[in-house]
């Protein structure tokens, strides 16, 4: 069933899109893309077959609706893709990027997304919408990098990391479902706390100590044999640190957990149906509450990709708005794990975007390129929720009588 | 099973819900719970399946006592219950609501939908119900949403089913269709504690009736009473049951509804070139069985949702294309068809829900202040009035008894200054007495001039109140006719026949009294 929202978004998906298009091909000019091995294509005409494939899937898109035929997630992935590429293989006409490179750099970034994402829908599957993430990645990036730089041990630290995320997601569990205080306010309040603790502690002892507190260190990557080999996926997906790779599996575990298990099945009736759920013998703020808490526990592993897989210290907000970037990655994969991965790589490719545009010199500002990646959220947030559902309940306390 | 009640008190503070209950019910029996609104039923329901803890009395089955700390040990106990408003998840389908909360897995907690979707069918076929395992719940009507709730009880061995107002949301084919099923049901050993207000359903079907008043149990009554002897058992009082509407007077036309055309979110047409008059001082009812088109109608009388057509002129003035707020502005009171989401704010006091479309004006409102002394001086008034049972005014409207909570929509609606009234089912889920007092009042806005159109799905009600009956099927008018219209005549109308047809068919083939043909062309896809 589509509702009047809907409609409306599918239109601006169907009509918006194509004629910022119509402007892409208009100003390509004749240029070369290169990779690897350099594999040339001619811009212009590879961003006009790109374009008229954003505009048939679009068209298709828009056909179903008609039809009142709910539009798969393929087909919103499909599109992405198609229009990202389209407007990368005009942005960078004339010149060279290393698509591998672009690849792994958006992957680094969407690594703590798609952990943040995960995170919030294992709170809003049950109805708790969980704005702390952003605080729940520092405080796993934070405990991560001192535990490990203390005992010298990196494995040590990646298990203090979802530690770090549990005690915040405690913190708000207690106050929101057993207190009842508005969620988004617990959120807001415990994002500050985490940040000012972490900005106090850094500045009197990470900093000033940085042998002892603040060196951590990173994992290794390891390349797993054969698949390692093939290229571009290779490199960009199986050559990367033991957190990614547990991150494949936290994706793949949550989306069979919450769609084909009993867990999930209670999961998803308490965030949509808390009555329904609790006549049928579950109890609600129970699963609430555990559900934050494993949610707390995702985030703050995700955090420790800050320091322990990314950058190898911690530094100052190093989290940098990423909780955000998550919820809105999985308000647009529609609450789904695999819908938020794609998101997550979207917002972290259009992030990425930016600095290789940036070393390239490109035609476009690099203003532009720095909102690049919040104007697609605003898009995600505004546009695309209208047609999304989010769990009937989210954000409502259940009181039993 | 024999499942004894003894003593069961409750209390919500100050209030007593529940006072020191008895009742027992024995294997196999239908026991009809009857009593007025706000007189415990559905709290001593809740205390039975587990939902809230009894400050005292205890609960025995099979003469073995059993301590509930919640649903899942009623159940366990063999404790089925169908609430009221129905505990389902939209969004999930048949096989994922039925399983909820007694999921088979295969192992590692993996979900066998296989093994839900065999009891579904097992369960169907053995009742007659016709019930897709893979449809989504959002998407059926009431009267199979409720056998969803059914199977999910009898999945669960249930040996009592618990069944509160079942029949209120039900038309009367399926309300016929339920009680077959509730007969099969007993055949089998199952016993059945039911609550209606209906008195005809209780007469036809139960083996015991207890009835309850203000919290208390006030006695049982034959089957074979008469409806009239229940009713006053239940209210305390005499009661009649059809209101006298006395002789009505219509003047000029002030409501012309045009070439009426309402298309809905799906693209469907639900609402079809409908034109009708009413004039000052005339009960116009809408009647049909639900789903023809009447909500959305008195929707788009009033401004809200989907694309409408035509013309609605009130005392010559346009109405279509004007918000809400300016409609009621302009005089029209409405109660809607869904009291729960659409005619309260459940996290609002009675007193606050009692102006709520009233609070920003004199006298409830100076300036952008609120006057609370008036809020609650009329909040007083009108629960007296009304005889709304709450706690206090201050009671979140949420907590009220379903009757109650109507009464609150109505009391609000019917005591300011009207130039039209529309009432969707204003009575329904209401006790006998509360039926009585609404149609009083309803009569007495007509004999105010206003002019007044009520929906409704029950033949009983349109015959008592109208002055012309306008019977809808599949969104278009299939006839206006005179108030004291045969029911009969009513009842092939609701299924689609022109007045003449039915006019002729039913003098051919008079109907049984009671089961007039209604709505009988199977349009749900029911059996
Ligand atoms: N959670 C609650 N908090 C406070 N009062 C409550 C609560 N639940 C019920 N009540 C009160 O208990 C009384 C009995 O309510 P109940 O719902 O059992 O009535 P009922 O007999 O089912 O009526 P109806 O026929 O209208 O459904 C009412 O006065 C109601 O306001
Ligand atoms: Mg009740």
């Amino acid at each position: 069933m589509f509702t009047v929202l809907g409609l409306g978004a599918l239109v601006l998906f169907g009509l918006l899109a194509p004629g910022g298009e119509r402007s892409t091909f208009g100003i390509s000019t004749a240029g070369d893309i290169v990779e690897i091995d350099p594999l040339g294509v001619p811009s212009r005409q590879a961003a006009i077959l790109l374009a008229l494939l954003c505009l048939a899937v679009a068209g298709y898109a828009f056909l179903l609706t008609a039809r009142a035929e709910p539009v798969p997630l393929w087909l919103s992935v499909l599109f992405g893709t198609a229009f990202v590429l389209s407007f990368l293989t005009w942005a960078v006409a004339g010149e060279t990027i290393s698509l591998t490179g672009a690849l792994q750099g958006s992957l680094a970034l969407s690594v703590p997304l798609i952990f943040g994402a995960l995170c919030g829908m294992l709170g809003e599957r049950t109805g708790v919408i969980n704005i702390a993430i952003e605080g729940q990645l520092l405080a796993g990036a934070f405990l991560s990098g001192v535990v490990a730089s203390l005992l010298g041990n990196l494995w040590v630290g990646l298990i203090a990391a979802p530690l770090a995320g549990l005690l915040v997601a405690y913190l708000l569990a207690v106050f929101s479902i057993r207190y009842l205080v508005n969620q988004i306010i617990v959120g807001v309040v415990l994002n500050v706390l985490v940040l000012g603790l972490t900005n106090f502690l850094y500045g009197r002892l990470l900093s000033p100590q940085a042998g002892t507190w603040n060196s951590p260190g990173r994992f290794p990557r390891w390349k797993i044999p054969v698949l390692g080999d093939i290229p571009v996926i290779g490199p960009v997906l199986f050559d990367q640190t033991v957190i990614v790779y547990c991150m494949y599996l936290a994706v793949i575990v949550v989306h069979v957990a919450l769609f084909h298990t009993r867990w999930g099945l209670r999961v998803r009736a308490v965030g949509e149906h808390p009555e329904a759920a609790d006549t049928a013998g579950i109890a609600v703020n129970a699963v609430r509450f555990r559900n934050v808490l494993i949610g707390g526990a995702v985030a703050g592993f995700g955090g420790a990709y800050f320091t322990l897989g990314a950058i190898g210290v911690f530094s100052r907000e190093m989290t940098a708005g990423a909780g955000f970037i998550a919820l809105a990655a999985m308000i647009l994969g529609r609450w789904k794990p695999m819908g938020a991965v794609f998101a997550a790589l979207l917002f972290g490719f259009a992030n990425n975007l930016q600095s290789v545009l940036g070393i390239i010199g490109s035609p476009i500002p690099s203003e532009f390129m720095l909102m690049a990646p919040y104007v697609l959220t605003i898009f995600a947030v505004a546009g695309l929720v209208g047609r999304i559902r989010p769990p009937a309940a989210n954000g409502q306390p259940y009181i039993k009588s | 099973m024999k499942l004894e009640l003894r003593g069961i008190t409750k209390r919500f503070g100050s209030l007593v819900a529940n006072d020191d209950i008895s009742l027992t019910v024995e294997p196999g029996e239908v026991h009809c719970l009857l009593g007025e609104n706000g007189a415990g039923k559905s709290t001593l329901m809740n205390v039975l399946y587990g939902l809230s803890a009894a400050d005292a009395g205890e609960i025995v089955v099979d003469d073995e006592p059993v301590a509930f700390s919640g649903p899942a040990d009623a159940m366990a106990a063999g404790i089925g219950m169908v609430h009221q408003h129905f505990m389902l998840v939209p969004v999930f389908t048949v096989a994922e609501n039925v399983m909820l909360g007694a999921e088979p897995t295969r192992g590692a907690g993996l979900l066998d939908v296989e093994a839900t979707r065999a009891r579904i069918r097992e369960i169907s076929e053995q009742y007659g119900f016709d019930v897709d395992p893979d449809a989504v719940v959002e998407h059926l009507p009431v009267g199979v949403q409720q056998r969803v709730e059914i199977i999910k009880a009898l999945v669960r061995d249930a040996r009592v089913l618990i069944l509160d107002e079942p029949t209120a949301v039900l038309t009367p084919q399926e309300t016929d269709e339920l009680m077959g099923i509730m007969r099969q049901l007993t055949a089998d050993g199952t016993s059945i504690v039911f609550i209606t207000h209906k008195l005809r359903e209780v007469r036809a079907i139960a083996d015991r009736i207890t009835v309850m008043r203000l919290g208390r149990v006030v006695g049982q009554a034959h089957p074979e009473s008469t409806e009239s002897e229940l009713a006053s058992l239940m209210v305390g009082r005499p009661v009649s049951l059809v209101v006298d509407a006395g002789t009505s007077d219509p003047a000029e036309v002030v409501l012309a509804v045009r070439g009426l055309t309402v298309v809905d979110d799906r693209d469907q047409l639900v609402v079809d070139d409908v034109s009708f008059d009413v004039r000052a001082g005339e009960i116009l009812v809408v009647a049909g069985v639900q789903g023809n088109g009447q909500t959305e109608l008195t929707e788009a009388l009033l401004g809200l949702g989907g694309r409408v057509r035509g013309s609605v002129r009130l005392a010559g003035t346009e109405l279509l294309g004007r918000s809400v707020r300016e409609v009621l502005r302009a005089g029209v009171g409405f109660v809607p068809e869904d009291r729960r989401t659409d005619g309260l704010v459940g996290q609002f006091t009675v007193a606050e829900n009692l102006v709520l479309d009233l609070y920003d004006r004199s006298p409830f409102a100076r300036g952008p202040m609120l006057r609370h002394a008036r809020i609650r001086s009329n909040a007083a008034e009108r629960v007296g009035e009304f005889d709304i049972r709450a706690g206090s005014i201050d009671t979140l409207a949420s907590t009220l008894s379903g009757g109650n909570q109507q009464k609150v929509v109505l009391a609000r609606e019917l005591s300011r200054p009207l130039k039209l009234l529309v009432a969707t089912q204003p009575t329904r889920g209401l006790d006998v007495g509360s039926i009585e007092f609404v149609h009083r009042r309803i009569i007495a806005e007509r004999d105010n001039r206003t002019p007044v159109l009520i929906v409704s799905t029950e033949l009983d009600e349109a015959s008592a109140l109208a002055d012309r009956i306008l019977v809808m099927y599949r969104g278009s008018v299939v006839g206006i006719v005179p108030g004291d219209t045969e029911r009969d005549v009513l009842g092939l109308m609701t299924a689609g026949y022109a007045p003449e047809q039915a006019f002729e068919r039913a003098a051919a083939h008079p109907t049984r009294t009671g089961h007039p043909e209604y709505g009988g062309d199977g349009d749900e896809g029911e059996p």
